[in-house]
């Protein structure tokens, strides 16, 4: 075994080593360390994701020195490595475009374990996508629901209790379907890691023996996972949530919490029942129906929202029914759409909510658009990084999410029939509403206006700048040169 | 619903539709967007908050809601009822549940990781990744509870004076049978948690169940004495301290675990006689971490939900 392929077990050591000594420091030398421990995270993941893509295929890391069956595993595959870096850069950098914001809104006393709090999540992440075990999923699953919920009532605002409140019933309701789904599924399988679940329950279903147990398996999983990630009926604790937090924290919740329990979905799916018994059960077509629903229903509030934070965060749930629809072809391509438009929205709407933050602040504190007039000009960088962030998402070319929608729609493609006709429809419409919400913000931020003037905010915020042009340069790189990524990602998938 | 049509019949005539006015409402000059958002923003509250509020004073919002959620836990209560008759019964021959793992598990576990207490030897040794995200499950929940419920000392809070040390001490001073008894019971009790951590390898218990009962213990002695009492050995400081250098040792030995199973480097840590208490290699230090921070975080909890703070 080489010496890179340790880098995993060092992602998930390093942060939750620096969990506890966060947890007893200064807040300014937990801040130091926190920040110190995600970029060093991000120049692991560019190793491990350098080091895959030259190996070829996956490789499957012992948690000790008993294997499959008896013991725990991580499995690397070019796409867990990519969604890794995805994790890291998004941590690292919104950890840095939020850091004067958590100055201000938390309370000195709560700010260490602010950022314990986010080094156990960024554990999870990592845990999350490396794990070739369901349990320790579940395991890794609970840190990120209680590190989400500390991270929304963390500021003292008002309303951010009650939102907490409603994340954690929803998320625990689901936590409790996804444990009941994995007993079931132990129950019938004896085994807990992904390919030794898969062949038993393979065997199963080729015998025709407990099809209907496995299918109900199957459905509390996924719906468990789908309410932790808020598809839409049951998204109604996502804007509060997400609006109500600082803009750090909002983006960790938008890109790094929902998305990781996605990912697991698909690694659950594929690796361990195997997309033949997934669309067998009929379960992909309950996740369609929703996921469509998402879509429309998703833009449209966020069409009506007129507080811009909280149309970015209801334009999250439209995003979260482009992720579930592909994911309910049950084919490999739209297992890798999935993943792909999982990166290209994170690293969107990561930028996004800084961003406005940014152009608020310029505006006198400000959320609601008609407010933010003239705020790009005021602040230049942000302004850029909007519309960057807006345009991705609504699928502009050379942008990231232009890739994933092509790849949705490839994938629809080939299911065929119905299903392609109405993603088909759902993508266009949607494509259109988000038009209409982004593209009236982007009109009003660079509409100049006799009571707001035009001049660049004296006051300088080298975090924020720095690393809203990150985001920025990533995402025209994620749209330019995604092909590379893609391709990865699908021979992993396909290999899985 | 003549409205809708209208509004169509604007737009396909190259009119304007009520999302276009309100672009243009947006985009118009300042004084006639001021007055406009004026007059259109309250209207637009009072529109929406009218469509909840006919919504709500119906009648039919309450009964609808409750049936519809008793609606849907007899469907999933059914659903699952179902499920588990299709399931295979307990102890059945031909089910795939005892597999290999578990048989395995009975077998070997002596002979790979020297504990008599199997299972010690699979959720410390096989599976012991779960448990360091176990342990550290507990760790970010009293993180999590410290964030919601540590009151910060500055705060000039009522509720503060009330709860202040001296005022729930006073309270506690008359309960001689609560104080007599647990000077007698304080002692056997953390002497018991302390013998289930250490013969955790060996017989039934461990570090979570020999945790929680020195927690119990402290919450006790907490209970027949008072605060003054227990923070000449208890105070926030040592749950940090003792919290925070249990989880560094665990995670530090698992991983030197981790990485030298899964690079086949082989560590001369003698297995020990199989039933004595120093056996089993890493199991015995493991263990008292565990029980560290489990006691740590039952007494944090405690304290925390009683007064807010230590």
């Amino acid at each position: 075994m080489d010496l890179w392929q340790n880098l995993p077990v060092a992602l998930i050591i390093l942060p939750l080593a620096c969990a506890p000594i966060c947890s007893v420091s200064k807040p300014r030398v937990s801040r130091m360390l926190s920040l110190c421990a995600s970029v060093f995270a991000v120049l692991m993941s560019a190793m491990l994701i350098l080091n895959v893509s030259s190996l070829g295929t996956s490789y499957v890391y012992k948690m000790g020195e008993y294997g499959a069956p008896f013991g725990n595993e991580l499995f690397i595959s070019g796409a867990e490595a990519s969604v890794s870096l995805m994790f890291s850069v998004v941590m690292a950098l919104s950890l840095f475009a939020g850091l004067r914001r958590i100055g201000q809104e938390i309370d000195d006393s709560r700010k260490s374990l602010f950022y314990t709090v986010c080094m156990l999540l960024l554990t999870a992440i990592q845990a999350l996508a490396f794990t070739n075990d369901i349990f320790t999923g579940f395991v890794f699953l609970e840190i990120t629901t209680i590190a989400a919920g500390a991270l929304i009532f963390v500021r003292s605002k008002e309303g951010s209790l009650f939102a907490a409140m409603r994340y954690m019933i929803m998320n625990l309701l689901g936590s409790g379907l996804f444990l009941l789904g994995i007993c079931v599924f132990y129950c019938l399988t004896g085994h807990l890691l992904f390919p030794q679940m898969k062949e038993s329950a393979l065997l199963l279903v080729e015998g025709g023996r407990y099809v209907r147990p496995i299918a109900a398996s199957i459905l509390l999983i996924t719906i468990g996972l789908a309410i932790k990630s808020a598809l839409y009926p049951f998204h109604t604790w996502l804007p509060n949530a997400y609006s109500g937090a600082t803009p750090a924290a909002s983006s960790m919740l938008s890109s790094l919490v929902s998305k990781a329990y996605i990912f697991l979905l698909i690694k659950f799916l594929v690796r361990a029942v195997g997309t033949e018994a997934f669309t067998m059960t009929g379960v992909n077509d309950v996740v369609f129906i929703y996921s469509v629903i998402a879509i429309v229903l998703g833009s449209i509030d966020a069409v009506k929202e007129h507080n811009v934070r909280r149309m970015v965060s209801y334009s999250s749930v439209a995003q979260i029914g482009y992720i579930f629809m592909a994911v309910s072809y049950g084919s490999m391509t739209g297992m890798a759409a999935a993943t792909f438009h999982i990166i290209a929205h994170s690293l969107a709407k990561a930028m996004l909510f800084p961003a406005v933050d940014r152009l608020s602040e310029v505006s006198g504190g400000n959320e609601n658009f008609r407010d933010l007039r003239g705020s790009g000009f005021r602040a230049p960088i942000a302004g850029l990084a909007f519309v960057v962030g807006a345009f991705s998402i609504t699928g502009i070319p050379f942008l990231g999410g232009f890739v994933s929608k092509i790849y949705i729609a490839t994938a629809a493609h080939d299911y065929g029939g119905w299903v392609m006709l109405i993603s088909l429809i759902a993508l266009a419409v949607s494509t259109v509403l988000n038009v209409l919400y982004f593209l009236r913000t982007v009109l009003t931020i660079y509409r100049p206006g006799e009571r707001y003037p035009l001049t660049r905010d004296p006051s300088k915020r080298p975090f924020v700048t720095g690393a809203l042009m990150l985001f920025v340069l990533l995402n025209v790189a994620l749209g330019i040169w995604g092909m590379p990524i893609m391709r990865l990602i699908e021979t992993s998938i396909m290999a899985w | 619903m003549k409205k809708s049509s209208e509004a169509f019949k604007n737009w396909l005539l190259s009119g304007s539709d009520p999302l276009e006015e309100e672009m243009i409402e947006t985009l118009s000059d300042d004084a006639a967007e001021e007055k406009q958002a004026e007059e259109a923003s309250p209207r637009a509250k009072k529109e929406r908050r009218s469509l909840k509020q006919y919504l709500y004073d119906s009648g039919l919002y309450r009964p609808v809601r409750i049936l519809s959620s008793v609606a849907l836990c007899v469907m999933l209560i059914v659903m699952l009822m179902a499920t588990v008759m299709d399931m295979p019964y307990f102890g059945q021959a031909d089910t795939l549940v005892d597999s290999e793992v578990s048989e395995f598990y009975v077998k070997h576990t002596l002979e790979h990781t020297g504990a008599t207490n199997i299972i010690t030897g699979i959720i410390l040794n096989f599976r012991g990744f779960d448990t360091l995200g176990e342990s550290h499950v507990l760790f970010i929940a009293v993180c999590s509870v410290i964030i919601l419920l540590k009151m910060t000392p500055k705060e000039e809070d009522p509720f503060l004076h009330v709860h202040s040390d001296d005022a729930l001490d006073r309270k506690l001073e008359k309960d001689l049978i609560l104080s007599s008894l647990s000077r007698i019971l304080f002692p056997l009790i953390l002497m018991f948690g302390v013998y289930i951590i250490l013969n955790g390898n060996i017989s039934p218990g461990g570090g979570f169940s020999g945790g929680a009962v020195i927690g119990a213990g402290l919450i006790l002695y907490l209970s027949a004495y008072g605060y003054k009492r227990i923070q000449r050995f208890f105070t926030y400081k040592t749950f940090k301290t003792v919290s925070c250098l249990a989880l560094l040792c665990y995670t530090s030995s698992k991983t030197f675990h981790f990485v030298t199973g899964a690079n086949d480097i082989h560590v001369p840590i003698s297995l020990g006689t199989p039933g004595t208490i120093f056996s089993g290699g890493l199991l015995l230090p493991l263990n008292i971490f565990v029980g560290l921070v489990v006691a740590c975080t039952m007494y944090t909890l405690y304290t925390l939900f009683r007064k807010g703070d230590f």
